[in-house]
């Protein structure tokens, strides 16, 4: 999920590329040294994971994680997202670098909120466990699809149309990256349960 | 995995000091995003062309990269022309298609365009540890880098293992569908691999500490830069600076 390079308009790109400095931060200052390789290589397996593309119908779909990456790293996912799409812009040219910041803070943020509204939630049962990362995952992703539209919006009026078809094309693989994020938090919780915190 | 495919080549760009190559880029990124009209975003994109004939990458990868970004473009074209609201219209069959709206749709286009050929030929001609490296020398914080040349080296590493996990999951005559069952094997198999993450992971910072980590890599090579790079910067801001003058 990008906006490309030269579609935004300045004050956007301004306002994204400020709120990432802050969560960045914040992130970079929460993980201590002994937790320097943690995040790395968890973010090291978003990236493997995000090329995974999963049957949806007749197309597929890539997963995106944002909601995963925030219920195990909290703040952390700030780094963890930006330095994936740093690597993306040099690697494969997907997103860019002026769009970074836009792009870093419309991902990362839910997923920080997904690790404060739900985290509570996987130290249940089972079933309320995959509730959890079900809303966990699957808002993470609205809220990043809605964040990347109203971008879009505030650019230029004329863009509601394609922000709207954006936000709604975003809808049904948000329910699947809820599925698959409630059976991870659900499989974690069985085999690593410290890992939930 | 085969991951970074435009730098390999000798040209000057894929030899020239990746701190100045990510000064120069992040200067011409910014003043092309923040361009309007056609005319500047032009000069930008024909700048851009030119770095194009000094690195000589390879063209049929760069047209399958060029037609990826564009997806967002198209996306753009299909609705911009006829939702804008300018005055004046050209009539196309049933279709009123605005003036300014094709305006704006091809400003983006040309910046789009030109950010991404500057990205390739001034980025993507350097190793990622070579660009982790430079971003060390032009002060990014020291554990972000960490973070990142942590994360960048580990990608192979983790990559191997899901393919270990999918070889594994085939033998078993797993097929994806739109199932629930694919859904939660895909689920098992992230799972897997972060299980994988965090054991490797402790077994790294065991190793760094041994080695006297202290949060961060120290520098130990240090990069040199030519007279032909610093003209090559120098050439660079000029060009930005007649085109700024010219807008």
């Amino acid at each position: 999920m990008h906006i490309s390079e030269g579609v935004l308009s300045v004050p956007v790109l301004v306002s994204g590329a400020v709120l990432s400095v802050v969560g960045l931060t914040i992130g970079l200052h929460k993980i201590k040294n002994e937790n320097i390789p943690k995040v790395a290589i968890l973010s090291s397996a978003f990236f493997i994971a995000s090329l995974i593309h999963i049957p949806l119908g007749p197309a597929s779909a890539h997963l995106v994680l944002n909601g995963l990456v925030g219920i195990l790293l909290g703040w952390a996912a700030f780094p963890s997202i930006f330095i994936a799409l740093l690597l993306q812009t040099v690697l494969f040219q997907f997103g860019g670098f002026t769009t970074l910041g836009i792009n870093t803070f419309s991902m990362a943020m839910p997923g920080v909120f997904s690790y404060y509204i739900f985290r509570g939630l996987l130290h249940r049962g089972k079933n309320i466990v995959f509730l959890g990362g079900f809303l966990g995952g699957a808002l993470a992703l609205v809220v990043a699809a809605a964040f990347i539209s109203l971008a879009l919006v505030i650019t230029e009026k004329s863009f509601t149309a394609v922000a709207g078809t954006f936000f709604i094309m975003h809808l049904p693989v948000s329910i699947i990256e809820g599925i698959i994020t409630g059976f991870v938090v659900v499989y974690l919780k069985k085999v690593k349960p410290e890992a939930l915190g | 995995m085969h991951l970074e495919e435009f730098s390999e080549g000798s040209s000057f760009l894929h030899k020239a000091d990746p701190r100045l190559k990510i000064l120069v880029f992040v200067l011409f990124s910014v003043l092309c995003a923040t361009a309007s009209g056609i005319k500047t975003p032009l000069f930008y994109f024909f700048y851009s062309l030119t770095l194009l004939l000094i690195a000589k990458v390879k063209i049929r990868l760069l047209f399958s990269r060029l037609i990826v970004a564009n997806f967002f473009i198209a996306f753009v074209w299909f609705f911009i022309p006829t939702g804008y609201s300018g005055n004046s219209y050209i009539i196309l069959g049933p279709l009123k298609l605005s003036y300014e709206g094709l305006n704006y749709a091809l400003s983006i286009t040309i910046k789009c365009n030109a950010i991404i050929l500057a990205t390739i030929t001034l980025l993507s001609t350097s190793s990622v540890f070579s660009l982790a490296h430079a971003m060390l020398h032009l002060k990014v914080p020291k554990k972000l880098v960490t973070v990142f040349f942590l994360f960048y080296r580990y990608i192979t590493v983790i990559h191997e293992e899901y393919l270990k996990i999918k070889i594994a999951a085939s033998l078993r005559g797993f097929v994806p569908r739109t199932t629930l069952h694919t859904y939660k094997t895909y689920a098992y198999i992230i799972g897997g691999m972060l299980i994988k993450s965090y054991e490797k992971a402790e077994e790294i910072y065991k190793a760094m500490l041994c080695r006297g980590f202290r949060g961060y890599f120290p520098l130990f090579e240090h990069f040199h830069i030519r007279k032909s790079d610093i003209i090559f910067s120098i050439v660079s801001i000029v060009v930005f600076i007649l085109i700024w003058v010219k807008s």
